[in-house]
């Protein structure tokens, strides 16, 4: 039942992810095998919140995000810390030949990302937006958590949104938490 | 969509947003509210916040949510 699962979600993701065939399979088993051993360690914790194979899932679910994520960890198609900036307007779906209208949004944006992020969030938004690294992948290239990597950027997106409202690039949002 | 709403709406932050812990702590539950036709974005506004800005989170939800509906036990 949890290999199904695994190849199911596998399946569902593969087409997007450049992972086929046999590799994919592979992830898929290697994810219901560590899922099972999830499960084992975590019985305890089922408080019968949901159906038990809900709970089950959950783990296969988050045995093949892991796996993907670790997958371009090995294959990266972009160097995790390479910067290049003229990416940037494409990256949020503007065209090229139109970059030039938005050169000036996308200017403030980067002075903003250098000047009003910390070491690590500028990282973090370089890997991820401008490099377009999957974030699960930047978990285990940083020995970190996705909910710390995704705090991290949350922090970020408040901090440009921001400096960019300020500069009257963008309306005032509503107050973010701290 | 233009550059200005995609990068207007990737800097929104929901201060109800509840993380990735606590998003991937209840997933099962609230995928079943979902599947079962509740109003979970109701009942759990900051769940659903985070799975609008986290693609990750977001993705075990749409393959939780697959899984249990493709399920045969």
């Amino acid at each position: 039942m949890l290999v199904r699962v695994a190849l199911g979600e596998a399946a569902r993701r593969g087409p997007r992810l450049r992972i086929t065939g046999p590799e994919l399979d592979d992830l898929a088993h290697q994810a219901a095998a560590d899922a099972l051993m999830a499960i084992t360690g975590k019985l305890g914790q089922f408080r019968g919140e949901s159906r038990f194979t809900t709970w089950a899932y959950k783990f296969v679910i988050f045995e093949v995000s892991a796996k993907i994520g670790r997958h371009f960890w090995r294959h990266p198609a972009v160097s995790l810390d390479a910067e290049d900036w003229e990416r940037l307007p494409g990256r949020f779906g503007v065209d090229p030949a139109h970059q030039a209208e938005w050169g000036d949004l996308f200017a403030a944006l980067r002075r903003a990302v250098d000047s009003e992020l910390t070491a690590r969030q500028r990282e973090v938004f370089v890997a991820i937006v401008l490099n377009d690294v999957p974030l699960d992948t930047l978990v285990i290239h940083l020995g970190s958590s996705r909910n710390a990597i995704y705090q991290v950027l949350f922090d970020a997106r408040r901090k440009l949104r921001a400096a960019l409202a300020a500069g009257g690039y963008l309306g005032h949002d509503s107050v973010g938490r701290s | 969509m233009n550059g200005w709403s995609a990068l207007d709406r990737f800097l929104r932050t929901d201060p109800q947003d509840v993380g990735c812990g606590e998003a991937m702590e209840m997933l099962h539950v609230y995928v079943e509210l979902v599947a079962s036709g509740e109003p979970a974005e109701q009942r759990y506004p900051g769940f659903a916040a985070h799975l609008q800005a986290c693609g990750p989170c977001g993705e075990d939800f749409e393959g939780l949510l697959a899984a249990i509906r493709g399920r045969v036990d």
